[in-house]
């Protein structure tokens, strides 16, 4: 099948199936050089991305929300065009009918709903409450089906963040289908596929994938209407760069406005893109400027897309984020780098348009890359504290080399995998509740197997670890029924249909678990093994707090000796989880992520053996507990290295923050340190590190007066915030963490 | 061969080229008024290490010290203990690691001329270029760290000048002239840092209960250091 719109490119097998990576090989132009080719900011760019600034300075005046239609829910076609200023803009679509305006989406849950609108003083109007007095949300099936001990380990916050209130995300839809072959061409191949199944049994399994494929194609039926309302017909393959990025957009906003999923990312375009921006150089319709001026419009489209979260949302992922990760950059299986040019345009809209969390610039770092793209990078964070780094040279084996990274640090082969998100459980909640016997001393609820409180005036590393265990094989067992049911309801009722049906029928599911609190349980047992821990008594007998004498080896030193526990640990966890069977046969991994929710768990847990306080924050991800590293960043950054990619497939954050002068003494010997310290981080075989380069006065200072800072942006855990959108709590959280520092 | 290591920084970049492991021996027999690490004075104090030990550690960050970084012993005065840190620097150079010395200059004996066989580059702390300054703010002779920029100049050994410009004593045109033209007699000085006067390290004397002799003195303006570095 060839198609006019294809001219001057090679073609491939992707012409006779859907196969966006085929494409991407036979066509691409690596690029080796520097930065020095790049644009800046047109006049029109500058001029629009004014108003925006303006809209968002509004936002923060209305308090975080700048507007709700409560009357209309969110659909692909439910909403008229929406414009920023439309005779200007190049690359059109909203989620509204005006920037920055929420929808709301009931589909995962209208309780949510309902409180979000209250919180910034709306309420959901009669029409919607009407049109879902008879329909069941995501939400109602999760509840119907939750076992006692469910609710309960929910409510005592040892498993939390479930998506069981709203839309799950994680899922990247292979958005660049839309501009490579057109809908139609999409259509048809769905079609073949449901016309295959009608020769299988027709049990369980082929039912629901018979339903799910028919949804899929009614609704990219739907993406089309949702393009001619604003003008464009994108039955057939894009023409040219401008259509190709417009239609990927048109395809990416179909999928925000059907699902309001926590992450909603973007995928891996930045490539994809520069094969049309380059055949357009070539044919003189692009200029560097005008492409550069096409990227721009493109992410500040992205920079307005918003959705409607509640204040205890925002408790565990602060800073209103949406998780519009795209991977840039990383090498090709026949050892060519997929870093062009679009990928330097890309982290160049960072200065174009100025320092921002999102999307979520997500570079995949090889010590392979070519060293102008390295340094460029190390530049931009620098600069921007904007991007964050994961390690292609410990992906690509497992994924090939067309993945892309869904939230923060899950990856997953484009339009091929999909994941079943499921939060984290709260290990040194955990390791409490075990050693007093199946009572949690925050909530006051009994969970868990019912045992003896551990006596004794000095705690046992052996007796606690064998009562650990126990602990961790029944939280397990749990947590993967929980997410079984969380997954089940939601292809159920909230089903992500534009999402799925531009991934490969025949799909392949992870399911996601996640742990929290890992430094500190590392270090408690560290406490536990080599210094004395006497426990502390209340009145019931239970124990609430320790008294710990003596030192002992502290996660983030380089010191096998407690680091190796911390591995262990998460080796344990999954090896457990992995006993019971998942929903839809989807493959068990685990995550050491915690987004900013490290404070709401440390909030909701008791004193721990490492003499963290009752409700102290907990460190973010798989960072060491603050302020006890005690030789420097590199030991600390070798104690994360040494946690396993494959016991943790779903990710290991790692947020790093240095000072300028720590990170050398001139401009070019900061860009050549950081990325010495980037090779020989992913070397160690880490996998994810976050970048902040800034002093901890200037925190203070945006924590003092946020007006001034309306656009410092910092890298938590796994993605990027304005710091003023985070939480008080959240923001001295950050200013309390380990600021390396120059001696 | 055991040392006395006052404390380990995995990550250093202002002492050498690129990313080192930085090491700071305990002891020194000199007592500068804008010393910023005190608690290295006392040759008492300290941990015990052996060269191996160090090594060992220092192989862990081998990663990440790319084709310039690599180890640097500071200090303290590293060539108190100079037997010590040249079997330290023999075992990184069999693990292919840089080696930087970063010192005083302060003495130069045998074991001090077998450390510098094996050390690929030299911070020397040229403190001030007047003899009197020396003898009074540091306790010995600028002839004496002439002799050893001689000494490496004679071993061809790379060397990095370096001074800490502190107001009203040293952060002026002609010192820095003079600073100048050591670094021009000697062929092996390939560079010259003027380091500005810093009294973070206020907190450490006072928990030590002794006087920051300079504490008195203003940190310096940062236009006036950039400034002197122009005439380097």
């Amino acid at each position: 099948m060839e198609h006019k719109n294809w001219n001057g490119f090679n073609g491939g097998s992707w012409l006779n199936e859907i196969n966006v990576r085929d494409f991407i090989q036979l066509n691409y132009a690596e690029y080796k050089g520097d930065g020095a080719f790049l644009s800046g900011a047109t006049y029109r760019t500058r001029a629009m991305m004014k108003k925006v600034e303006a809209l968002f300075q509004l936002e923060r005046q209305f308090g975080g929300v700048l507007d709700i239609d409560t009357a209309t829910v969110a659909s692909l076609t439910s909403f008229s065009p929406g414009y920023i200023d439309k005779d200007n803009e190049i690359i059109v679509g909203m989620q509204t009918n005006r920037p920055l305006k929420r929808s709301v989406n009931p589909f995962g849950g209208m309780r949510m709903v309902r409180q979000a609108c209250e919180a910034y003083g709306y309420k959901l109007s009669r029409k919607v409450e009407e049109e879902f007095r008879f329909r069941t949300t995501h939400n109602d099936g999760v509840f119907r089906a939750y076992t006692d001990e469910m609710r309960q380990a929910r409510k005592c916050h040892v498993i939390t963040g479930l998506p069981d209130a709203y839309g799950r995300g994680r899922i990247i839809g292979d958005y660049r289908r839309v501009a490579l072959y057109g809908v139609d061409r999409l259509i048809e191949e769905k079609k073949k596929d449901k016309q295959l199944l009608s020769n299988k049994p027709f049990n369980t399994e082929n039912i629901r994938q018979d339903e799910e494929l028919y949804q899929q194609i009614a609704f990219l039926g739907y993406l089309k209407e949702m393009a001619e309302m604003y003008g464009f017909d994108i039955s057939q393959p894009a023409e040219n760069a401008r259509e190709a990025i417009q239609w990927t957009y048109f395809a990416y906003l179909g999928a925000i406005k059907e699902q309001n999923g926590a992450a909603m990312s973007l995928g891996r375009v930045s490539t994809f893109f520069d094969i049309y921006i380059e055949r357009d150089i070539k044919n003189g319709i692009l200029t560097e400027a005008t492409a550069q001026e096409l990227m721009d419009d493109f992410v500040m489209k992205l920079r307005i897309a918003r959705h409607l979260r509640t204040p205890e949302y925002n408790e565990l992922f602060g800073g209103d984020p949406m998780w519009i990760t795209e991977a840039v950059g990383g090498m090709g299986e026949d050892g060519r780098t997929l870093v062009t040019k679009s990928s330097f345009r890309m982290l160049n809209t960072l200065y174009t348009l100025g320092s921002s969390p999102e999307p979520n610039l997500t570079v995949l770092w090889s010590n392979a890359l070519p060293e102008g793209f390295k340094k460029f990078c190390a530049k931009v964070s620098s600069d921007t504290d904007s991007i964050q780094y994961e390690n292609d040279d410990v992906m690509r084996p497992i994924y090939g080399d067309d993945y892309a990274i869904a939230c923060c640090v899950s990856a997953m082969k484009v339009g091929k995998q999909m994941q079943f998100f499921g939060a984290r459980c709260n290990l040194a909640k955990l390791l409490l509740i075990a050693i007093n016997g199946g009572y949690d001393t925050t909530s006051g609820i009994h969970i868990g197997p019912q045992m003896p409180v551990l006596t004794g005036d000095k705690l046992d590393y052996d007796t606690v670890m064998d009562r650990y265990n126990i602990y961790i094989e029944w939280l397990s067992k749990l947590y993967v029924n929980t997410m079984n049911i969380i997954h089940y309801m939601h292809d159920k009722y909230a089903y992500e249909k534009i999402q799925m049906a531009l991934h490969d029928t025949d799909v392949e599911r992870f399911m996601a678990f996640g742990i929290a609190g890992l430094s500190v349980v590392a270090d408690s047992l560290s406490a536990i093994k080599y210094a004395e821990v006497k426990p502390i008594f209340d009145d019931n007998g239970f124990i609430v707090d320790f008294d710990t004498v003596g030192d002992f080896p502290k996660y983030g030193n380089d010191d096998d000796r407690v680091d190796l526990i911390a591995k262990e640990m998460t080796h344990k966890v999954i090896t457990e989880l992995r006993k019971t069977p998942t929903y839809r046969h989807a493959i068990h991994t685990l995550s050491v992520l915690t987004i900013t929710s490290n404070v709401m768990y440390g909030r909701n847990t008791g004193a721990t053996p490492d003499g963290r306080k009752a409700a102290a924050p907990f460190a973010p991800g798989a960072n060491p507990m603050h302020n006890r590293e005690e030789n420097g960043a590199l030991a600390s950054l070798n104690s994360v290295a040494k946690l396993s990619y494959d016991d943790c497939r779903d990710g290991i954050s790692n947020t790093f923050s240095i000072t300028p002068e720590a990170l050398g003494k001139t401009d070019d010997e900061r860009v050549d340190n950081l990325v010495s310290i980037l090779d020989g981080y992913f070397a160690k075989k880490a996998h994810h590190i976050n970048v902040n380069v800034l002093n901890r006065e200037t925190l203070m200072k945006a924590y003092e007066d946020p007006e001034a800072y309306p656009n410092l942006t910092i890298r938590v855990s796994g993605y990027a915030v304005n710091f003023h959108k985070l939480s008080r709590e959240q923001q001295r959280e950050v200013i309390s963490r380990t600021f390396h520092v120059a001696l | 061969m055991i040392g006395k290591v006052h404390s380990l920084q995995s990550l250093g970049t202002v002492d050498g080229p690129g990313v080192r492991f930085v090491v700071f021996m305990q002891g020194c027999p000199l007592r500068c008024g804008c010393c910023h690490n005190p608690d290295t004075w006392d040759f008492s104090g300290g941990t015990e290490y052996t060269a191996q030990e160090i090594v060992r550690k220092a192989v862990r960050f081998k990663e990440y010290f790319g084709e310039k970084g690599g180890v640097t012993v500071s200090g303290g005065e590293p060539l108190l203990q100079a037997e010590f840190v040249k079997e330290l620097f023999e075992l990184c150079r069999n693990e292919g690691i840089n080696t930087c010395l970063d010192t005083s200059g302060c003495m130069l004996d045998d074991a001090v001329e077998e450390l510098l066989k094996v050390t690929d580059r030299v911070l020397l702390d040229v403190k001030y270029t007047d003899a009197e300054d020396y003898r009074r703010h540091v306790g010995c002779e600028l002839s004496q760290v002439l002799d050893f920029l001689d000494y490496l100049d004679g071993q061809g050994i790379p060397t990095t000048l370096r001074q800490v410009i502190i107001p009203t004593l040293n952060d002026n045109e002609d010192n820095v002239l003079k600073l100048k033209e050591i670094a021009d007699a000697h062929k092996c000085v390939d560079g010259v840092e003027l380091l500005p006067f810093r009294k973070i390290c206020q907190t450490k004397y006072s928990e030590m209960g002794i006087e920051f002799k300079f504490g008195r003195l203003p940190e310096p303006d940062p236009e006036k250091t950039a400034f002197l570095q122009e005439l380097l």
